[in-house]
């Protein structure tokens, strides 16, 4: 008989999100386990850590419920498996991969372990194809490359969701008409910001174009540590066999990594910084490190996980530890959405590291290097008297200082702020910046090549 | 006499770390081979008849009962020439040739030769039979590659006397090349040697640096330079600037080795390196900058077993080059991932962790590590030196360098570069604070630059770093009067020193010319830069207005001296001295 077929009824102990399976045999690391209470219910798990003869699994549906006398397990002989199929497209799973839609079951045409495996660096393609999104602090200033994996770190109440559904809507590889793909995962999100998205892809006709995996506020926790590798399996089937450009919308990255927690306390393993596990940080990276391109391959994998800072704090292990994985961050600030600025995307901590070969020549304008570094510089000085004129007012300020004080101003009303359903082409974010230039002494536009501010500066600019 | 290795079978799995039972006799550290995939591991705890393994392959699948063989040797990597231009995995796997074997995505159990074995290489001999020979003697030597002569030298554990050794010719590096004898045996030479990473190689002496390593980054060149031999640390939180420091100084240092280690970083990074390196010159030989490179990925998605190793594997590699004389520069891409590695093992070893859940051997092993960095008189008959200088990034959580990583790193390395998060988030680059870096190793380069550069080079330097200084005091006084209210002399200072900042310590990375700043650049900006802060105090002092000064002309064009090419600088900077003196000459004879 073989392992598959046993059912052991030997649960010595349940404990948090775990079980302990004792006097099994040839039970494999990370094998799943089928479990089913005693009134017949059926739950699946994983195994975390595997003796001669015991298991400890983690029961992602919770273990309400269990007990250590007829709850019994069975182990399946293989490690976590996704069906992946074309016709993915369109439909709506839930955290074990099952379609939560009325339509019937996919038939898979692979079946792909969901850990997947690195990618190997040499055969990584070097991310650079524009990506315009249509909103001038991500295109102008933190430029997005097909491949890069670039996070939204938000907090509680600001509107990261209409964020992210407005970059779904709008991003476009110039030039190529082919749409992306989107892979929405949402971990632990409710179901009406769920169906905010849902709302916007069905306005916008990118349902058919639209994997859907769902673990909602009110679905078991310990699952969300799943639904992301199910999601990025899927997208790395369309992207790299299908050849699709695929954008994955991880959400929220925050309850993800609460799952994490509750596993390793239920472990009583040695918690790090802030009783989160110290092995966070690779966990997240074999996430994070799924975007990408391949060479010789056609498709690509754009990744946009969002967090909750909790405490609006951004050293807090949940967004460092992020920060350190991804390719630079879009972090929105209550500040500006205070002060009614949509999006309330706080420039300066901003960042996007694959932006430099992502510009220029060629790919968005010659001009965008030097705008992107001196709107930086001139924001940024602009934010430091802001702090000075709070103690010492506005009346200390030489007039040249004054320029960069109101150039801060002007800067987030012009530049920063947009509408929900504006899309700004390349060309119109940069020119909002020369405008704002011509604000300032041209002597101070230090940053930007002499040969395009004869340019582009509007010649009303004033010569100084 | 040939003993059977030892053979035991798997008792428990938890990550990347297992359990084996019956393995008594099998030593600590030595290489396994776990589980029906022939994986690869490392014993690192021996109990009894237990031994706990680190597996630098992923374990999922893996099942107790399964089997695990002791290869009855430690850790060891594969030295002789095609290392350059390779780029390796941790356990120094070749990625070009897992690609070929397993595509796109790395798979277990690839089985791959770090060396090439069937490609041949041109094989001069220097030495001739008879040659009384030790460690690091050069027997002969092949050119690896377009700048690099690979010397083929004596392990350092062999002592004798040349008894044969091959004609010039084409050989695999298999192919026996020599023979020494030695008081026990003969001991045939191949160009393939190897090395147990966690072993120091010998050498003779370790001296005091005395060379800088050129980087051509100003703020590291001028003001917190690095030696031939020295160790540097760069910390600093998420985005604020260690990746693209470290890549700056491996395609520009005038080390003439580069081993460049990504230890738990993106993989993009690397493969930035595999597209970038390959089209860059070096500038001053010329030739691609690929040619002197050798690079290690255990990226973060990669096996966290294997980011000790790559460390190790990186370090072994850097002292195998050295021991042929050569400068070498390593860069470790962050020493902070190899201390998460060594937590997240120890904690599945249930060992008492100390400060933040790190063990307590965290400090001595940081240590041992940078030890390995040295300029050295080389073992042998000869009297040679060579050198590894080693950089490591160092990433603390929240950017706070108080965490027991930062700290223990610190206690090492003689130069510090603190990144800070403001200056990155304003667009300083490199986000390098100039007051909270040093460098001890000012005293020992002083020699090279006064006799290269400038005899005044570290007075310069001092003034420069004393007007900054003197900045951040005055700007406190800002923030509470406003700057208006300082003395036209406080107020010229201030003007100063901002061009010292925004105009030499930046430094952009990306512009074609400023990527790389020349030493003798470095100094002339310097220079004309603290002769017109000097101006600008006389002017002051003859009551000339500062809206005047600051709207002088000539100081855009010192604002703009980086981007000088810099073939043309020497006669363009004349032009802006000359410029500067006329301007401020004529307003203090017009001023009131
Ligand atoms: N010298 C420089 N010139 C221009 N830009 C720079 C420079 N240094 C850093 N940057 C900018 O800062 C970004 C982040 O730098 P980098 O990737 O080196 O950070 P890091 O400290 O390695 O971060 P992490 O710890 O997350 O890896 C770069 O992508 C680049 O845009
Ligand atoms: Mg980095």
């Amino acid at each position: 008989m073989s392992n598959k077929d046993i059912e052991y009824t030997t649960v010595s102990e349940v404990a948090g999100p775990l079980i302990i399976v004792e006097g099994i045999k040839d039970v494999a690391y990370n094998e799943v386990v089928k479990i089913k209470t005693s009134y017949g219910e059926e739950r699946t798990g994983q195994v975390l850590e595997v003796f001669s003869d015991k298991a400890i699994v983690q029961v992602f549906e919770g273990t309400k419920g269990l007990d250590t006398d007829k709850t019994s397990a069975r182990f399946i002989g293989e490690t976590m498996k996704l069906g992946v199929a074309k016709d993915m497209l369109g439909r709506v799973f839930d955290g074990t991969g099952n379609p939560l839609d009325d339509a019937p079951p996919i038939i898979p045409e692979d079946r792909r372990d969901i850990n997947g495996n690195p990618i190997n660096p040499y055969a990584r393609e070097y991310p650079q194809e524009f990506i315009q999104t249509g909103i001038s602090t991500i295109d102008g200033l933190n430029t997005l490359v097909r491949g890069q994996k670039l996070p939204i770190f938000s907090a509680s109440g600001l509107p990261h969701n209409e964020l992210a559904a407005q970059i779904a809507r709008q991003a476009k590889v110039l030039g190529k008409e082919e749409k992306f793909a989107v892979v929405f995962c949402a971990m632990g999100i409710t179901s009406e910001e769920a169906n905010l998205f849902i709302r916007d892809f069905e306005n916008t006709g990118a349902l058919e174009r639209t994997v859907m995996f769902l673990n909602l506020a009110d679905d078991p926790t310990i699952e969300r540590v799943i639904l992301p590798r199910m999601a990025l399996t899927c997208a790395e089937y369309l992207a790299f066999d299908l050849g699709m450009q695929v954008l994955v919308i991880l959400t929220d990255l925050t309850n993800y990594a609460e799952a994490l927690r509750e596993i390793a306390a239920a472990r009583e393993e040695v918690p790090g910084r802030r009783g989160y596990p110290g092995y966070m940080y690779t966990d997240l990276a074999t996430i994070y490190e799924r975007a990408g391109r391949i060479k010789g391959k056609k498709g690509s994998i754009t990744q946009i996980p969002m967090l909750t800072m909790p405490d609006d704090d951004i050293t807090h292990p949940i967004p460092d530890l992020t920060g350190y994985i991804t390719e630079g961050q879009i972090v929105l600030e209550r500040g500006l959405h205070k002060k009614d600025i949509y999006p309330p995307i706080a420039v300066l901590p901003c960042l996007s590291r694959l932006m430099d070969r992502g510009i220029g020549d060629g790919r968005t304008r010659e001009d965008h290097a030097g705008v992107s570094n001196q709107l930086y510089a001139a924001y940024s000085e602009g934010c430091d008297l802001r702090d000075l004129v709070a103690i010492v007012g506005e009346d200390a300020l030489s007039d040249r200082d004054r320029k960069f004080l109101n150039f801060a101003e002007e800067f987030e009303k012009k530049f920063v702020s947009q509408g929900k359903h504006e899309d700004r082409s390349i060309e119109q974010t940069l020119s909002i910046g020369w405008e704002l230039f011509s604000r300032l002494p041209t002597s101070e536009l230090k940053k930007i090549d002499e040969k395009y501010i004869k340019k582009y500066l509007p010649k009303g600019g004033k010569e100084e | 006499m040939s003993k059977k290795s030892q053979e035991g079978k798997i008792i428990r799995i938890s990550g990347p770390v297992i359990e084996a039972d019956d393995m008594r006799g099998a030593k600590m550290y030595d290489v396994v081979r776990v589980g029906d995939e022939n994986l690869i591991g490392e014993i690192i705890r021996l109990n009894g008849d237990v031994a706990t393994i680190q597996v630098y392959e992923d374990t999922n699948g893996l099942k107790p009962g399964e089997k695990v063989i002791s290869t009855d040797m430690p850790l060891s990597v594969e030295l002789g020439p095609g290392l350059l231009t390779n780029i390796y995995d941790g356990i120094q796997r070749p990625l070009p040739a897992i690609y070929e074997e397993t595509g796109d995505f790395i798979s277990r159990g690839v089985e791959a030769h770090a060396i090439d074995r069937k490609k041949k290489w041109h094989f001069k001999p220097v030495a001739k039979s008879g040659d009384k020979v030790s460690g690091c003697d050069v027997i002969g030597e092949v050119q690896e590659t377009s700048i690099i002569v690979h010397k083929i030298i004596v392990p350092p554990d062999v002592k004798g006397t040349i008894s044969s050794v091959e004609k010039e010719g084409d050989y695999t590096v298999e192919d026996d090349i020599a023979v020494i004898t030695t008081d026990k045996e003969d001991v045939k030479l191949q160009m393939l040697q190897r090395w147990p990473v966690r072993k120091p190689r010998p050498v003779a002496k370790k001296y005091d640096p005395s060379l800088p390593l050129i980087t051509g980054q100003r703020v590291i060149d001028t003001f917190f330079p690095v030696a031939k031999g020295g160790t540097a640390a760069i910390p600093g939180g998420f985005g604020t600037g260690k990746t693209v420091m470290l890549h700056q100084i491996a395609k520009w240092s005038d080390a003439q080795i580069v081993v460049y280690v990504g230890c738990g970083e993106r993989g993009n990074e690397m493969t930035d390196v595999l597209r970038e390196f390959p089209e860059l010159v070096d500038p001053k030989t010329g030739e691609p900058l690929m040619s002197r490179t050798v690079l290690i990925a255990n990226t973060s998605n990669m096996p966290v077993a294997a980011r000790d190793a790559s460390v190790y594997t990186g370090i072994t590699i850097a002292e195998y080059y050295r021991d042929m004389g050569y400068d070498v520069a390593l860069m470790a891409d962050s020493t902070s991932r190899l201390a998460e590695a060594m937590r997240e093992i120890s904690g599945r070893l249930e060992e008492m962790p100390g400060e933040e859940g790190y063990p307590a051997y965290l400090a001595s092993r940081l240590a041992e590590f940078y030890e390995r960095a040295g300029r050295v008189k080389l073992l042998g008959s000869k009297d040679k030196e060579g050198s590894v200088s080693v950089i490591g990034a160092v990433s603390p959580p929240g950017g706070d360098f108080s965490e027991p990583v930062a700290q223990n790193t610190l206690r090492i390395v003689k130069v510090f570069w603190a990144l800070d998060a403001d200056l990155a988030d304003k667009r300083h680059f490199p986000s390098i604070n100039w007051l909270k870096s040093y460098s001890l190793h000012l005293d020992e380069v002083n020699g090279w630059w006064k006799k290269e550069v400038g005899e005044d080079w570290l007075k310069l330097r001092n003034k420069a770093m004393a007007l900054l200084q003197k900045e951040s005091e005055l700007q406190e006084i800002v923030k509470l009067v406003g700057p208006d209210a300082l003395p036209s002399k406080e107020r010229a200072f201030l003007e100063s020193a901002r061009m010292i900042r925004e105009d030499f310590l930046q430094q952009s990375a990306f512009h074609e010319v400023d990527t790389y700043c020349p030493s003798n650049k470095q100094y002339e900006m310097l220079r004309l830069m603290l002769k017109f802060s000097d101006k600008l105090q006389e002017a002051v002092d003859k009551n000339v207005h500062m809206d005047d000064i600051l709207s002088m002309k000539s100081r855009e064009n010192l604002a703009r001296m980086s981007t000088v090419p810099n073939k043309e600088f020497e006669v363009r900077f004349q032009t802006v001295e000359n410029d500067f003196e006329k301007e401020i000459d004529s307003l203090m004879k017009g001023g009131k």
